[in-house]
């Protein structure tokens, strides 16, 4: 069905970059009210028209490039930084007839994708040529890798688990890890791997408690110090869409993606198509924006590790912790069978 | 592998000759850096952090030879601020002076006009009535709460949580308002005046600073339950920056930074000013001497200096705010306006300033938030002193970060430099 092919990537793309212009305006508003002030609200009724003026901004800025710079690379970074972050959001189940790439390879894929995230920071920290810039690319590139194990590591963990519970169905497809909670959404059968994975999203997106690549205190904003207009702003987009990502990731793994709860109970499955696709959206957007939540209140309330504890904690604390509960799974799921 | 010496490496555009010998201090006594071209590993960075970088508090600059995000060695380079207040002092009836004195430690200005206005009232042998005296305890303590409010939240905001310093900032803000009612300015107050005080406190004041007492200690409490046992916290302070006890000494420390390194020295109590004899309070002392050391005392010390208010609202005496003796204080404006005696006594305090005995010389200390601030005067007969001398916290306390800055990473650093918090309008006067 080529058209719904068409109409779900399109719309897919229009809400993903609405929700990671808003994603912006959250962030500021809910840092307020957790600082005790009231934040944007000038544009528009109560700053809803914040982002779109943020982004008319940026535009018409100018992009002003230091001549230590390498100009291409440097251009070239943050347009690869948000092709990256629109290319994870492919694979996602949005319910159990919608959805745009049911690759068998999905988790493949993805790994790959984020796992390239880093190439954009690397580059924008490199091409720059300053020195702030060039150790935020540097830490990025530390911190990538320590944390993709621990990541691959928690959904190996969600793999096992869907190929025990569905035989039958291809274990790297999402849709068939989403298919596996209907019996119970995996932060319950596997709150250790859960943990392991919202940690190393958190350090993937380079969101507080790990965001060492930007350090507004240490690096002054880190590999996008020397950025400006447009291309700062794509920067800036591509961090939100990251988390937005994240947070949809975090909801499919663990946390049912498009089931509701209360399912069978409701009788979903004997609804028209349509309003089944809109409870599973609805559900998953809802999730999505929590976890999003969660990412900015983490981010405005806890202090920052150092370079080198975070890369304590991503090998010493959760490899270790990824590999015990992989085992573990393994041996259970072994003696269940 | 070609051998290059570091301060070769590079060419500063402005003032080539300070540069350069501030890279020089940054290579060791005999040796030559390395660089191998074919092994990038060995390459040193040198990153210039400040004057301009936003957690250097002011404009402090630290040369850093880094190893990675390792700090090999640092420079510290400061006057950036420098406006040459101990000269412009020579030329200034004190009471001119006294503005000046609020843009040194630019976040306790009380504590400045206080140690101002002890130094010249030594020097002339005068003591302000005993109201003053209360005002002025209690208005110093208000001060040295907001300024350890303001360190805790920059250093937390070093560390990462950046709503810590929008919190801290609250409660500076009704700390302002009741500066703003006390003295009718909000940040450079100048209230004091030679021999007394400008305005007299009202109720309405002391109900603000009895409102704001009453939220601050919940305040503090919150923030104690926040970071006391917050891990992450724990870990970017507890044993970083540790300072011996001779070490402290050996750099001229005081205050909470002296304290924290077990140090029991406190102006207040060794030679007390003001009222605190009248009054009852602790002095704060931690051990350790590192930044969690750091933290804990000035978080006690806030605490012992909301109690010291209180006390000292409770004891406030009725009676002036000046001393009645034109000579040596402004007459009250009833006098200024109303009497010509008074009018031209108003005139010869602004202009000639009070005279005190030609070759006098004197020390006076208090404690202010960042430590002993101390002005030397010497008189020469005159209105004018003849020389000024400040003795500033901040420099002192500055001068230890080339040592603690060494082996920390570049994230440390900016903690390191919030914890001994130094006050650059002070340092460079």
């Amino acid at each position: 069905m080529p058209i719904v092919f068409w109409l779900t990537l399109g719309g897919l793309l229009a809400v993903f970059f609405t929700l990671a212009a808003y994603a912006t305006l959250a962030e500021r508003k809910i840092s307020a009210y957790i600082q005790d002030r009231v934040g944007p609200n000038r544009v528009g009724p109560k700053g809803l028209l914040q982002p779109l003026a943020d982004v008319l901004k940026l535009v018409f800025k100018e992009a002003f490039q230091p001549s230590s710079t390498y100009r291409l690379l440097q251009i070239a970074a943050p347009v690869l930084m948000v092709a990256l972050a629109m290319g994870a959001v492919a694979i996602l189940p949005l319910s159990p007839h919608l959805r745009l790439f049911d690759g068998s390879i999905g988790l493949l894929y993805l790994l790959g994708v984020l796992s390239m995230g880093v190439y954009g920071i690397s580059l924008a920290g490199w091409a720059t040529g300053s020195k702030y810039s060039l150790l935020g690319g540097l830490r990025s590139g530390a911190q990538m890798i320590s944390y993709e194990l621990a990541l691959g590591l928690a959904l190996l963990s969600v793999l096992l688990l869907t190929s025990f519970l569905l035989p039958d169905a291809n274990p790297l497809a999402p849709q068939a890890i989403v298919e596996a909670q209907r019996q119970g959404w995996f932060v319950f059968l596997n709150p250790i791997g859960f943990l392991v994975y919202v940690v190393a999203a958190f350090a993937e997106t380079n969101r507080a408690p790990f965001d060492l690549v930007e350090a507004e205190q240490e690096l002054v904003g880190g590999y996008h110090t020397e950025y400006s207009a447009i291309r700062f702003g794509a920067f800036f987009v591509a961090e939100y869409m990251n988390m937005i990502t994240a947070s949809a990731l975090i909801a499919t793994f663990f946390w049912g993606g498009y089931l509701g709860p209360f399912e069978s109970w409701v009788g979903v499955s004997g609804w028209p198509i349509v309003w089944q696709n809109v409870w599973g959206v609805s559900w998953l957007l809802l999730k999505t924006l929590f976890w999003a939540f969660v990412f900015i209140w983490v981010r405005w309330t806890l202090p920052r590790f150092r370079y080198d504890q975070l890369m304590r904690i991503g090998w010493k604390v959760l490899l270790p912790l990824g590999i015990a509960n992989l085992a573990t799974l393994a041996g259970i799921l072994l003696l269940i069978s | 592998m070609t051998d290059i010496r570091l301060s070769e490496q590079v060419q500063p555009t402005f003032f080539p000759k300070h540069q350069h010998a501030l890279y020089r201090r940054l290579e060791d006594k005999h040796t030559l850096v390395e660089i191998d071209e074919s092994d990038p590993l060995t390459t040193r960075i040198i990153l210039n952090m400040g004057p301009q970088h936003p957690a250097t508090h002011g404009v402090l600059r630290a040369v850093l030879l880094l190893d990675g995000e390792r700090i090999l060695k640092s420079v510290i380079d400061i006057g950036y601020l420098h406006r040459g207040i101990e000269k412009i002092a020579e030329y200034k009836p004190p009471q001119e002076f006294m503005p000046y004195t609020d843009r040194m430690d630019y976040l306790s200005p009380y504590s400045n006009n206080v140690a101002f206005c002890l130094a010249v009232e030594k020097l002339l042998g005068i003591q302000a009535p005993p109201r003053a005296q209360y005002i002025r305890t209690i208005a110093c303590e208000l001060a040295r709460i907001s300024s350890h409010l303001l360190w805790l939240g920059t250093m937390v905001m070093d560390a990462g949580a950046v709503s810590m310093f929008l919190w801290t900032f609250r409660e500076r803000e009704k700390i302002y308002s009741i500066f703003d009612k006390l003295a009718g300015v909000r940040f450079t107050v100048s209230h004091c005046r030679i021999g007394g005080l400008q305005y007299d406190i009202t109720d309405e004041t002391i109900g603000m600073i009895r409102s704001f007492l009453k939220g601050f200690y919940g305040e503090l409490r919150s923030w104690h339950k926040l970071l006391d046992k917050n891990p992450i916290f724990l870990r970017r302070v507890e044993g970083i920056g540790a300072i011996s006890k001779e070490e402290a000494i050996a750099y001229g420390f005081t205050g909470p930074n002296l304290r924290a390194c077990g140090v029991p020295y406190d102006i207040r109590l060794y030679e007390p000013y003001l009222v605190y004899e009248e009054l009852d309070f602790e002095v704060p002392i931690r051990e350790e001497g590192d930044m969690l050391a750091r933290y804990h005392v000035r978080m006690d010390e806030m605490e012992q200096s909301a109690h010291l208010i209180e006390q000292a609202i409770a004891k406030l005496p009725k009676g002036e705010i000046r001393l009645d003796n034109a000579k040596y204080a402004y007459p009250s404006k009833d006098e200024v306006y109303f009497s010509m005696e008074g009018m031209i006594h108003d005139f010869m305090m602004t202009d000639v300033g009070p005279l005190a005995p030609a070759g006098t010389e004197i020390y006076h200390a208090i404690e202010a938030p960042k430590g002993e601030l101390g002005f030397y005067i010497y008189s020469d007969g005159s209105g004018i002193p003849w020389r000024v001398k400040i003795k500033s916290p901040s420099f002192a306390n500055i001068q230890v970060l080339e040592k603690i800055l060494e082996g920390a990473m570049i994230s440390d650093a900016v903690l390191l430099i919030g914890s001994v918090d130094p006050v650059l309008g002070e340092a460079d006067k």
